[in-house]
């Protein structure tokens, strides 16, 4: 049966076009591959190759026309043993089958769930009551965690740049490589890059890598493969297969360590779906979450900070234990005022709190432990309590996670607010190497009681 | 097609050879399809046919073993028919149906499947070479003696990433194949334009890596090729460069101008290099197959097209509910 041709679409955004040139006329053969005519679209001139072969039956649009629209038919082909007098067959078989248009999806897109919906946060203690606590370091929990879950799982390895034989830039990874030997920590080169690509690989045949950056600046060299190898796979694959990864290490600014050094990511990875993004404060909490992070079968951005790894905090005394992600936790209870922050951030909001105390203002100060998934319950019925509501991070401040709480304390809690919110954060400059310029670079406990009081009308 | 100098006798049996012919043919057949259904505005976005390399994942194939591992770049159509992926599953994908094999939600750049160690389809130019590495990284931590096919194109090869992971496959000896398919243009780049060396596998002895260039237009060239780096994988010499010389004979998506190279040359390698008019020559000339037997293979193979495009037609767009699936997951993959 004769076969119209059609106006092809040349390119995906391709409606219309210019025949410009036939180079075949009627009666002329084709072969599958051969050149029929050249198609202007508004980006270039192509070439438009025959699918079938036939012979040209009839040329429909002359050569020239401008705005022909896809799928119109251009031209007609006859098959092995017709004639022109078969033409009159097409008519019939005109393809009606242009792609079904898109439903449009019904879109209660925004990340802090539905407005209208009661908070429900989860209050439950991290561990049993009465249980035993130890002093630690934030070094010292991050490191038993990944020791603890090594022990439990031969398929966890860790990988990155002095992991090993230097026993980790920051001595995370101390002692890892005596216990468990050279297959499982290993030193790679230089080339963040590549390691964390093959990171990802190994995830996907089966292993529960732990990639780590010395810092995450460092990060920025294989950001690609984060985004767009681990936490876009899951969903590209229609959830055939995922990547149980942890990308962990120093995150936010040291002490003096000048611009490409000192960087808050906290809100650039919480803003991509297919990631969690942890950014613990305490021992527990770190201890706790790298424990989930290693065990989730998702990739895991877990951001912890270079002047927290001393710090020493209570830690339970527990043979296992892990906290979930998307729990928040009430650090101090209070009643005028809502404090949110993360990381190092609550060095900043716990001081504040303690002194604003003194001054008769109670606060609530909550950390938000998991940047993703976060726990906006926690967060909107705290300041249905309070209506009040400062948020404090190091990072810079467009589009930080400071924002992205406002934003959802107005979807959710608008009529509860009494002041509008103040986000504390880094300030909006690279970070300067002068002592005096650094510390104003931060955000700081000062700010924060002053934004407090703002709030609070004092 | 012209003759072409075969110094020696095929080593393959003449069903293998059969199955070369249908193999490669089926690729052809389905991205001419593939590029119909996109000319209709049944496939969207980005679309990279597979047409003139095929005899280079068919020949590779043939070396490969179960448990091996696959992994590539956009072009991707080919290597997952080559793997005995299922040409409905492919096509229903290219459409963006629910009977792709993401559903819809992975598209032509975007394909997986575990069954088969197909591990995609990756749209970022020389990304999935530290993958593929990482794949073979996860056998040789496991003890197995598997191998990872990792292909990429010549453009790919002057991507930074690709170095940093020549230097981690060599200094691990991880059992990755890296398969450089040079169809000589890197996107409207040729070659010459864009890589400072004529034979880029010559770029991993820097590394320690051995590599070979094979003609990709003679599909038992490829096999005998593919066959002595697996067999230096799996002795656990670690990686290996195949530099296989090919051609594409469409554009590098649908929408190419087509302007980098003139009609002459695409010409000339049709009728001269084809690799299936190569087999074909050889089941004629060896009296392995007749005109009639060679036409039923064209037969079954069209039907087998046409057969994905209609389920690829009828196949639902994925339900709504789709947008918000498949973004975290509660349950451990089950990967390798």
């Amino acid at each position: 049966m004769a076969t119209e041709i059609l106006m092809p679409a040349l390119s995906p955004t391709m409606e219309e076009g210019t025949l410009a040139k036939w180079l075949v006329k009627e009666g002329d053969t084709v072969n599958s591959g051969d050149i029929m005519a050249e198609i202007e679209t508004d980006k270039a001139t192509m070439e438009f190759e025959a699918v079938d072969e036939g012979t040209i039956g009839k040329i429909l649009i002359d050569e020239g026309t401008e705005g022909v629209k896809v799928n119109t038919p251009i031209a007609v082909l006859l098959e092995e043993g017709e004639s022109a007098d078969d033409i009159g067959d097409v008519s019939a078989s005109v393809p009606t089958e242009a792609a079904p248009a898109a439903e449009a999806p019904a879109a209660t897109a925004s990340a802090g769930a539905t407005p209208a919906a009661a908070p429900a946060p989860d209050t439950s203690p991290d561990w049993p009551e009465g249980t035993e606590m130890v002093k630690m370091t934030v070094r010292e929990a991050l490191n038993s965690a990944m020791a603890e879950e090594m022990r439990r799982d031969e398929s966890v390895f860790v990988m990155g740049e002095e992991v090993a034989e230097y026993q980790g830039a920051y001595k995370i990874t101390q002692n890892l490589l005596d216990e468990f030997g050279a297959k499982r920590v290993i030193d790679t080169p230089i080339t963040e890059h590549g390691f964390a690509g093959i990171g990802v690989g190994a995830s996907w045949g089966g292993l529960r890598p732990i990639v780590e950056f010395m810092t995450w600046n460092f990060a920025m060299q294989a950001i690609d493969q984060i985004i767009n190898s681990a936490a876009k796979t899951l969903y590209m694959s229609g959830g055939q297969m995922g990547s149980p990864i942890v990308f962990r290490g120093p995150n936010g600014a040291a002490a003096r360590v000048g611009a490409q050094h000192s960087q808050d990511y906290a809100a650039w990875y919480a803003q991509v779906p297919g990631l969690k993004v942890v950014q613990p404060y305490s021992a527990a909490d770190a201890k706790g979450l790298l424990k989930s992070a290693i065990r989730d079968p998702n990739p895991v951005v877990f951001l912890e900070n270079e002047i927290l790894y001393g710090k020493s905090f209570e830690v339970p005394k527990l043979d296992d234990f892990t906290i979930p992600f998307g729990k928040a936790r009430i650090h101090r209870e209070g009643t005028d005022v809502t404090i949110v922050s993360f990381g190092i951030g609550m060095t900043y909001a716990l001081e504040a709190a303690e002194k604003l105390a003194e001054d008769g203002i109670s606060a609530e100060v909550i950390d938000l432990r998991t940047l993703r998934p976060l726990d906006y319950d926690t967060v909107v019925a705290s300041v249905m309590k309070t209506n009040r509501c400062v948020t404090v991070e190091e990072g810079w401040p467009v589009a930080s996670i400071g924002n992205h709480i406002t934003a959802t304390l107005m979807e959710r809690a608008f009529d509860y607010l009494d002041a509008p919110v103040i986000n504390c954060t880094g300030k909006d400059v690279p970070m300067p190497y002068a002592a005096n310029l650094e510390r104003l670079a931060l955000t700081s406990t000062a700010e924060v009681i002053e934004a407090v009081k703002q709030v609070t009308y004092r | 097609m012209a003759a072409r100098k075969t110094s020696k006798k095929p080593n393959v049996s003449a069903d293998e050879l059969k199955q070369f012919y249908r193999d490669m043919l089926l690729i052809r057949r389905f991205e001419e399809k593939a590029g119909q259904l996109y000319g209709m505005g049944l496939i969207g976005g980005f679309c990279h046919l597979y047409i003139g390399q095929e005899a280079v994942v068919v020949g590779l194939e043939a070396a490969t073993k179960e448990g091996d591992k696959r992994v590539t770049t956009y072009r991707d159509h080919g290597h997952m028919l080559a793997c005995g992926m299922d040409p409905n599953g492919v096509m229903a994908e290219l459409t963006g149906r629910e009977g792709g094999y993401s559903r819809g939600k992975g598209g032509s750049m975007h394909m997986f499947s575990t069954d088969k160690h197909f591990y995609g389809g990756h749209g970022i130019v020389g990304a999935n070479v530290p993958l593929g590495a990482g794949l073979a990284f996860s056998d040789k931590y496991k003890g197995n003696d598997n191998v990872t096919f990792t292909y990429f194109g010549d453009g790919a090869a002057n991507q930074g990433q690709v170095y940093e992971t020549f230097n981690m496959a060599a200094l691990w000896e991880l059992p990755v194949i890296f398969v450089i398919e040079n169809n000589q243009y890197a996107m409207g780049t040729s070659q010459k334009r864009s890589t400072s060396t004529p034979d880029i596998y010559t770029r991993g002895a820097a590394f320690g890596i051995p590599g070979e260039a094979v003609d990709g237009m003679d599909v038992l060239a490829v096999k005998e090729a593919g066959e002595k780096a697996v067999a230096h994988c799996r002795a656990g010499k670690g990686p290996y460069i195949l530099e296989v010389k090919t051609y594409r004979y469409r554009g590098h998506s649908m929408s190419d101008p087509a302007k980098y190279r003139t009609r002459e040359e695409v010409q000339k390698m049709r009728e001269e290099k084809d690799a299936i008019e190569h087999v074909r020559e050889l089941l004629m000339s060896g009296k392995h197959a007749s005109e009639e037997d060679l036409k039923a293979i064209d037969k079954e193979i069209k039907s087998v097209v046409n057969k994905s495009a209609d389920f690829a037609k009828d196949s639902p767009e994925p339900a709504v509910e789709e947008l918000w699936t498949d973004i975290i997951t509660d349950i451990a993959p089950q990967n390798a």
